[in-house]
C-alpha cells in the first residue's frame, strides 16, 4: 500500500518503581502507511496506552526505560529532544485521551483551547487566522462556533469528546491516536462521534491508531487490527484474516470473542477465559498467556514462541509453529 | 400471567429530585412486573432513570408517587425496621466494585456484615464456615480472606460485592450495571456465574445496564427506558426480533457488532442528544430525535399499548 507514516520497531518500555520493574510493553513491532486505520484491541493492563504514549514521548522520564525505536516519517521520537517533540506534538501526531470529562480544561472557554493549538504551531500567523481556524473546525465536528465563548461545563459527555477530537485536528495531523475515545459514551452518541471521525479520516487523509476494548468498534471502523496481551502484540493482520474464523488464531483470541455475548446469535453460555492476565512485573516464563491457555504444551511453559507470518497475518503461538512445520 | 408468580409488581412509579431549576424527573409513570425466577433487564442510556428505577424498587430512596409491591405486600414507604427487615430478601449489587466496598474492611469482614447486622449466627464458627462458604461459591481464593479491597482487581472486588449480596440467601436481587467496570473476559466470567446461581438459588434479577448484547444474554424479558419513561417492554427475543419503537430501533442499530460484515456500516444516526429531565416537555419524551415525530406526538403523553402478546411499545404509530 501507500507510504509509512510510522514504524515502531521492537519496541520495550519497562517501569521501575520503588526497585520493582514492570515490563508494560515487550518487543513490539508495527507499521501503518498514511491514511491507514489501525485498531489495537487488549483489555486492562495489556500496554496500549503505554505504546500510544511512546508514540508522542509522553512517558514519564525518570521512572520509564525505553528500548527500540519508534520511528515517524523516518525521525526517531524516542531519542527526540522536547524541542522537536513539541513541534511534532499536535501538529503531526496527535492524541485524543479516554476521559473527555477530565480531559479540558474546566476554567478556560473551549475556543480558547482549540485556539491554543492552533496559535502554538501558527506563531507567525495572526489572531484573525486563529479565530478562524476555531471556528472553521468547531463546524467541523458539528459544534455550531458561536458556542465557543462556552466553557466544557456547558456541554454534554459526546459534545466534550467531539471539542477533543477538534482540538486534536485543528492542525491537520498525519496521524490521529484515539485511546477508548468512546468508551465514556452512550451508544447512540458513540455511533455519531465514529462516523463523524469516519468522515473526516477521508477527507483529511489521516492516519488513525483507535485503542480500545471493543471488538465491535473494530470491526466496524478500522483497516488493521493488532491484539495486545501482556505487553506483547500475539496476533495482528487486516481486519478480515483477524475476524474470520476459519483462519487459524491466537488461543487469546478465539476466548476474547467467546467472552462477547452475540447479539446476532443466542447463546446459552458464554465461554470466558478462565484466570486473570499475569503481572507485569512478575510475567511467567515462555508464553505469557501459557496459565490461562486450554491448550498449553510444555513447549509453552518455557520457550517464548516466535511469531509466524503469514500474508501478512502474525500469530505469536507455539501451535502455529507446530502447523507450519507439518 | 397469574398472580402467584409475580414477586415484584410496581405500579405507576414516580420519582421526582428537587433541583435549582425545577422538578427533574428521574423516574415517570413506570409500571412492570417481575415474576420468581426471572430476569427483567433495563436498558437505557446514561441518565434516563434507570439507577434510580432500581434504587426505588428496593426503597433506597423511596418513590414519589406510585406502588412497589413485594409478594403481594406494598413496600413503597416502610418504616426503618421493615427497610432491615426486607434486606433479607432483596439486595443489590452495585455497578462501581472500586466504591461501592468499604476500604477499611478485609474481605471477610466485607462478606460477614450483612450476616452480622441480621444477627444470623450466634456463634462465631458459623459466620466463619457462611463465609467460607460464600467466598467458595463465587470463585474467591481462601488465601484473600484477610486481605483489603484495593489489593485486589476490578473482577475480584465484584465477587465481593456478589458475594455479600447472596449472603442473606435473598429471593430478588437488583443488579446495577454489574459488569460494566469490567473487562470482557472477566465479564464473561461473572456473567456465566450470575446465570448459575439464578438457576440453582431460584434467584429473581432486575438487571440494569446500558448494554444491550450483555441484556439480551442474561434476560427473559427487556425494559427500554428513555428519559424516566418506558418507551417498549416485550419478550427478549421478541424485542431483538422486532424492535418497534424509534428509539429502540436506532439503539439496537448503534452497536457495533463484531463481525466482518459490519466493517464500514454506517448505522442510522439519531440526531441531537438527550434532552434534559428537568421539567421536561409535554408529549413523547422521544419526540426531539424521532424520525417519524407528527404534531400528535409533541401533544399527548404516549401510553404503553399491546402490540403482540406481551410486547408493549408507547408510540403513536403502533397499536391505535
Amino acid at each position: 500500500m501507500g507510504e509509512k507514516l510510522l514504524e515502531i520497531k521492537d519496541l520495550s518500555v519497562r517501569y521501575t518503581t520503588d526497585g520493582v520493574i514492570a515490563h508494560a510493553v515487550n518487543h513490539v513491532n508495527l507499521e501503518l502507511d498514511k491514511g491507514e486505520i489501525l485498531g489495537i484491541v487488549g483489555e486492562t493492563g495489556a500496554g496500549k496506552t503505554t505504546t500510544a504514549l511512546g508514540i508522542l514521548n509522553l512517558l514519564p522520564r525518570y521512572t520509564a526505560q525505553t528500548d527500540g525505536e519508534i520511528l515517524f516519517n523516518g525521525v526517531n521520537v524516542l531519542r527526540a529532544s522536547e524541542k522537536e517533540m513539541q513541534k511534532i506534538r499536535g501538529e503531526h501526531i496527535s492524541m485524543i485521551f479516554q476521559d473527555p470529562m477530565t480531559s479540558l480544561n474546566p476554567v478556560y472557554t473551549v475556543g480558547d483551547q482549540i485556539g491554543r493549538v492552533v496559535k502554538i504551531h501558527n506563531k507567525e500567523k495572526g489572531k484573525e487566522f486563529v479565530e478562524q481556524r476555531v471556528d472553521e473546525i468547531l463546524n467541523l465536528v458539528g459544534i455550531p462556533a458561536e458556542r465557543k465563548v462556552e466553557y466544557p461545563f456547558n456541554f454534554s459527555g459526546g459534545m466534550k469528546q467531539r471539542i477533543m477530537i477538534a482540538i486534536a485536528l485543528a492542525c491537520n495531523p498525519e496521524l490521529l491516536i484515539a485511546d477508548e475515545p468512546t468508551t465514556a459514551l452512550d451508544v447512540t452518541i458513540q455511533a455519531q462521534v465514529i462516523s463523524m471521525m469516519r468522515s473526516l479520516q477521508r477527507e483529511l487523509g489521516t492516519a488513525v491508531i483507535l485503542i480500545t476494548h471493543d471488538l465491535g468498534l473494530v470491526a466496524n471502523f478500522c483497516d488493521k487490527v493488532a491484539v495486545m496481551y501482556s505487553g506483547e502484540i500475539i496476533e495482528s493482520g487486516a481486519i478480515e484474516q483477524i475476524f474470520d474464523s476459519t483462519n487459524p488464531h491466537h488461543p487469546y483470541v478465539v476466548g476474547l470473542f467467546g467472552s462477547i455475548p452475540k447479539i446476532t446469535r443466542k447463546t446459552k453460555r458464554l465461554t470466558p477465559i478462565e484466570g486473570l492476565m499475569p503481572n507485569p512485573a512478575s510475567l511467567p516464563e515462555g508464553c505469557k498467556f501459557h496459565p490461562r491457555c486450554p491448550y498449553c504444551m510444555d513447549i509453552c511453559k518455557t520457550e517464548e514462541p516466535e511469531a509466524v507470518i503469514v500474508n501478512d497475518h502474525l500469530i505469536k503461538c507455539h501451535r502455529c509453529v507446530r502447523k507450519e512445520e507439518a | 400471567m397469574s398472580d402467584e408468580r409475580v414477586l415484584v409488581k410496581v405500579e405507576h412509579l414516580k420519582k421526582y429530585f428537587d433541583t435549582p431549576r425545577g422538578k427533574l424527573h428521574a423516574v415517570d409513570d413506570v409500571s412492570f412486573e417481575i415474576r420468581k425466577g426471572t430476569t427483567l433487564g433495563v436498558v437505557g442510556e446514561s441518565g434516563c432513570g434507570k439507577s434510580t428505577l432500581g434504587r426505588a424498587v428496593l426503597g433506597m430512596n423511596p418513590a414519589t408517587e406510585g406502588h412497589v409491591r413485594y409478594n403481594g405486600k406494598d413496600i413503597t414507604h416502610q418504616s426503618h425496621r421493615e427497610f432491615k427487615e426486607s434486606r433479607r430478601q432483596m439486595q443489590m449489587i452495585f455497578q462501581d466494585p472500586y466504591s461501592s466496598i468499604d476500604p477499611k474492611k478485609t474481605v471477610s469482614e466485607i462478606i460477614a456484615e450483612p450476616l452480622k447486622i441480621q444477627k444470623i449466627y450466634k456463634s462465631r464458627k458459623d459466620l466463619d464456615a457462611r463465609v467460607i462458604e460464600l467466598m467458595e461459591m463465587v470463585g474467591l481464593d481462601l488465601i484473600y480472606m484477610n486481605t483489603y479491597p484495593h489489593e485486589l482487581d476490578g473482577g475480584r472486588r465484584q465477587r465481593i460485592g456478589i458475594a455479600r449480596a447472596l449472603a442473606l440467601k435473598p429471593e430478588f436481587i437488583v443488579c446495577d450495571e454489574p459488569v460494566s467496570a469490567l473487562d470482557v473476559s472477566i465479564q464473561a466470567q461473572i456473567l456465566n456465574m450470575m446465570m448459575d446461581f439464578q438457576d440453582e438459588l431460584h434467584l429473581t434479577y432486575m438487571f440494569i445496564t446500558h448494554d444491550l448484547s450483555v441484556v439480551k444474554h442474561i434476560s427473559d424479558e427487556i425494559m427500554v427506558l428513555y428519559l424516566g419513561t418506558v418507551v417498549e417492554r416485550a419478550p427478549s427475543d421478541e424485542l431483538f426480533e422486532h424492535p418497534t419503537h424509534p428509539y429502540t430501533k436506532a439503539l439496537l442499530d448503534a452497536i457495533p457488532v463484531p463481525e466482518l460484515s459490519y466493517h464500514g456500516v454506517e448505522p442510522q444516526l439519531l440526531k441531537g442528544e438527550v434532552t434534559s429531565p428537568i421539567n421536561p416537555p409535554q408529549g413523547c419524551r422521544f419526540a426531539k430525535r424521532c424520525p417519524y415525530v407528527t404534531k400528535a406526538c409533541t401533544e399527548n403523553m404516549q401510553e404503553l399499548r399491546e402490540i403482540s402478546p406481551n410486547h408493549f411499545v408507547a408510540c403513536c404509530q403502533f397499536g391505535k
